[in-house]
C-alpha cells in the first residue's frame, strides 16, 4: 500500500509538471506577450523596455521554471489588465467556485443515489425505466441551455428566483441544479450498476437468510458498499465541475473563478488564464489521485497490479 | 485460413445448429426490438437529410438564404404567437430579419460538420493510442496511460477557449482544438479492448505463424475493436457538438453571421426576457440532435455488442 501510495503520488506529480509546461507554453503561442501588455499605441523602446521588466527575453525554461516556483509559493504574476495580483483575484472569487461546485456535486448525489439504487432494486421495473430516461435526457441536454431556460421559467415568468450575482443562497439555486444535473446520469449508472453487483452476491444473501429487516439488508449492508466507487467518482465529477463553471458562472454572472477566466480570456489577459488552468488541473490530480488511493485502501488488490 | 478452420465443423454439424437462425436475420431481430436504436436512427437520419438538402430545399423556395438581412422584417414572431400565419417566416426572425427557420436547417449543417469532423480526428488519435498501449503492454502501456491521465487534468473547456483566443477563431481552428482534446474515451476503451482481443486464440495463432505485427493489428485486433469504436464515436460526437455550441454560445467558438446554434442561442440571449422563442428554439435544436445521437449510441451498443448482456 505504502509502495502504491508513493508511486501514484509520483505519477500525479508528473502529470502536474508536464500539464503546467502546456500552461505556461499558452502564453508563447498567442504571439508576443509584450505586444499585447503594451498595446497598439506602444513604440518599439515600450516594447523592449516591456520585455526587460517581465523578463521576456530570458530563454523559455528558465522563465517557465521561474513561473513554476513562483507559482508553487502562490504567487501567479500580475494581471496584464487589471495591474492586480493575481493570487489576490483569484484569492476573492475561489471561495464562490469552490461553493458552487460543492453544492452541485451534492445535487448531483441526492438526486442519483436514491435514483440508482431503487433502479437497481427492481431492474427493469417502471422506476428503472423512469431513471434511465432522466439519464438519457440528462446527457443529453446541453447545460448552459438548461440554464438559460431555468432562466426564463423560474426568473422571468414565475420570478422565484434571482438570475444573476452571487450575494444570497437564492443566487446559487439555478447555477447548481445547472451544473449538478449534468453529472447525474454517470452517478446514477454507477449506482445501479454497483447496486445490482452487491445485491446479488452471497453475504447479501446470508444477511437476509439472518432475518435481518429489508431495510437493514439495503442500507447497512448493501448501499454501504456500493456507495464507494460512486464517491470516488464524484470526487472527479468535481475537477470537471470546476470546467464546467465557467459557461454557468458567464451565464449566472456569478463572479467565481469561472467568470474571471471567461473575462481574462475576453482580454487576453494570460497570467490570469494560466493560473485558473494550473489550479483547476492541479484539483483535478489531487482528486484522482484521493479517489484512486481511497479505491485502493478499500480494494487491496488494486495496489499489488 | 477460415476455411481451413470452419472445415473440420462442417462435417459435426447438429440439426439445431442448421435450423438456427442465420447471424444477420438475428441482427435484424435485435434491431427490430430494439427501439431506442430505431428512434434515434430515424431522428438522426432525418436531421442530416434535411442538414443535406437544406440547398435543394433553398432553391426551391421552401426556406431562405440563412445571411439575407432585412430590419424591416426584424424580430417577427414564430407561427404559434399571432393569429395569422407569415407563410415567409413561420420560425420568427432574427436581430437583422433573417429568416430563424432556415438559420436553423443551416445550422444543423455546421454542428453535424463539426461534430463528425472531430469525431474523425479524436477518434484517429484515441484509436492509436489506444491500441498501441493495449496490445504491446509494458512500458509502452505506462506511457500512454500517463499521456492519457495528463490530457485529463486539462481542463478541456478552458484549454479549447485559450486555444481559440491564440489562433484565432473560425471553424476549423474550433474542429482542430477539440479533436486534439476529445480523444481520451476512444484511448481508453480502445486500450481494454485491444488488452483482451491480444490474448485471443486466433490472434496468438498469427503470431505463431510468424504474421508482422502491423498485419496483425491491421487485420486481426482492429476487426474486433470495430463495434466499441463505433459505439464511442456516436458518444464523442455529440460530446463534440455541445461543446461547440458551448463555445460558440459565450463567443469563442464559430463567429457571425454563420447560422450555428450556439451562435444563435448566444444572439438571442438579449431578446430572452421579452422573446424566449429566440433561445429556445436552437436550444432544442440542439438537445434533439444530441438525444439523437445518445440514443443512437446506446442501441448500436446493444445491438453489436452481445457480450454485454
Amino acid at each position: 500500500m505504502l509502495v502504491y501510495t508513493l508511486k501514484r503520488s509520483f505519477v500525479a506529480f508528473l502529470i502536474l509538471i508536464v500539464v503546467s509546461a502546456l500552461t505556461f507554453s499558452l502564453s508563447h503561442l498567442a504571439g508576443d506577450p509584450a505586444l499585447t501588455i503594451g498595446g497598439e499605441q506602444a513604440s518599439d523602446e515600450d516594447i523592449e523596455a516591456i520585455r526587460l521588466l517581465y523578463g521576456f527575453d530570458r530563454p523559455l525554461y528558465v522563465q517557465y521554471a521561474d513561473w513554476g516556483w513562483r507559482a508553487l509559493q502562490g504567487d501567479f504574476g500580475e494581471s496584464y489588465h487589471y495591474r492586480q495580483p493575481v493570487a489576490t483575484m483569484i484569492g476573492e472569487r475561489i471561495g464562490r467556485t469552490m461553493l458552487l461546485g460543492f453544492l452541485a456535486i451534492m445535487f448531483a448525489l441526492v438526486i442519483s443515489i436514491p435514483m440508482g439504487t431503487l433502479a437497481a432494486m427492481r431492474p427493469n421495473s417502471l422506476i428503472d425505466r423512469f431513471a434511465l430516461l432522466v439519464a438519457v435526457f440528462g446527457q443529453a441536454l446541453p447545460t448552459f441551455w438548461f440554464a438559460l431556460m431555468m432562466m426564463i421559467v423560474f426568473g422571468i415568468w414565475w420570478r422565484m428566483l434571482p438570475i444573476s450575482g452571487h450575494d444570497t443562497w437564492a443566487h446559487y439555486v439555478m447555477p447548481t441544479i445547472a451544473l449538478g444535473y449534468y453529472a447525474t446520469p454517470a452517478l446514477m449508472r454507477l449506482t445501479r450498476a454497483g447496486m445490482i453487483e452487491v445485491l446479488g452476491s452471497d453475504y447479501i444473501r446470508t444477511a437476509r437468510a439472518k432475518g435481518l429487516s429489508p431495510t437493514s439488508v439495503l442500507f447497512k449492508h448493501a448501499l454501504r458498499n456500493a456507495i464507494i466507487p460512486v464517491v470516488a467518482l464524484a470526487a472527479v465529477w468535481f475537477g470537471f465541475m470546476l470546467g464546467g463553471s465557467i459557461v454557468i458562472e458567464t451565464i449566472f454572472n456569478l463572479k467565481g473563478m469561472g467568470w474571471l477566466s471567461y473575462d481574462a480570456l475576453l482580454r487576453s489577459d494570460l497570467p490570469v488564464v494560466q493560473a485558473i488552468v494550473l489550479i483547476f488541473a492541479s484539483f483535478y490530480v489531487v482528486l484522482t489521485l484521493l479517489a484512486d488511493l481511497l479505491n485502493a485502501y478499500l480494494d487491496p488488490r488494486i495496489s499489488v497490479r | 485460413m477460415t476455411d481451413a478452420t470452419l472445415m473440420p465443423l462442417r462435417g459435426q454439424q447438429t440439426a439445431e445448429e442448421i435450423l438456427e437462425p442465420s447471424p444477420m436475420s438475428k441482427l435484424r431481430k435485435r434491431i427490430f426490438k430494439n427501439y431506442s436504436f430505431l428512434i434515434g436512427a430515424l431522428i438522426l437520419g432525418l436531421i442530416i437529410f434535411i442538414a443535406l438538402m437544406a440547398p435543394v430545399f433553398e432553391y426551391l423556395g421552401w426556406i431562405h438564404d440563412p445571411l439575407d438581412q432585412d430590419t424591416s422584417r426584424r424580430l417577427l414572431n414564430p407561427f404559434w404567437y399571432d393569429k395569422k400565419v407569415d407563410p415567409e417566416f413561420v420560425l420568427g426572425t432574427d436581430k437583422v430579419g433573417r429568416d430563424y427557420l432556415s438559420r436553423l436547417v443551416y445550422g444543423a449543417q455546421i454542428s453535424l460538420l463539426i461534430g463528425f469532423s472531430t469525431m474523425l480526428i479524436s477518434g484517429f488519435i484515441g484509436t492509436v493510442l489506444g491500441v498501441t498501449a493495449g496490445y504491446f503492454g509494458g512500458r509502452v502501456d505506462m506511457v500512454v496511460n500517463f499521456i492519457i491521465n495528463a490530457r485529463l487534468a486539462m481542463p478541456v473547456f478552458l484549454v479549447a477557449m485559450a486555444a481559440v483566443v491564440a489562433f484565432g477563431a473560425s471553424l476549423w481552428v474550433v474542429i482542430l482544438v477539440l479533436g486534439l482534446f476529445l480523444w481520451d474515451r476512444f484511448a481508453v476503451v480502445m486500450r481494454s479492448i485491444t488488452m483482451q482481443a491480444r490474448d485471443l486464440d486466433y490472434v496468438k495463432a498469427a503470431r505463431a505463424l510468424g504474421c508482422s505485427t502491423p498485419y496483425i493489428i491491421v487485420r486481426e485486433i482492429f476487426p474486433n475493436v470495430l463495434s466499441s469504436l463505433t459505439v464511442v464515436a456516436t458518444v464523442e460526437m455529440a460530446n463534440a457538438i455541445l461543446l461547440e455550441a458551448a463555445l460558440s454560445f459565450l463567443g469563442f467558438g464559430v463567429q457571425p453571421p454563420t447560422p450555428n446554434w450556439g451562435l444563435m442561442l448566444n444572439e438571442g440571449r438579449e431578446y430572452m426576457l421579452f422573446l424566449p422563442w429566440t433561445v429556445a428554439l436552437p436550444g432544442a435544436c440542439l438537445f434533439v440532435l444530441v438525444l439523437a445521437i445518445n440514443l443512437f449510441g446506446d442501441g448500436l451498443r446493444d445491438v453489436t455488442l452481445e457480450r454485454e448482456r
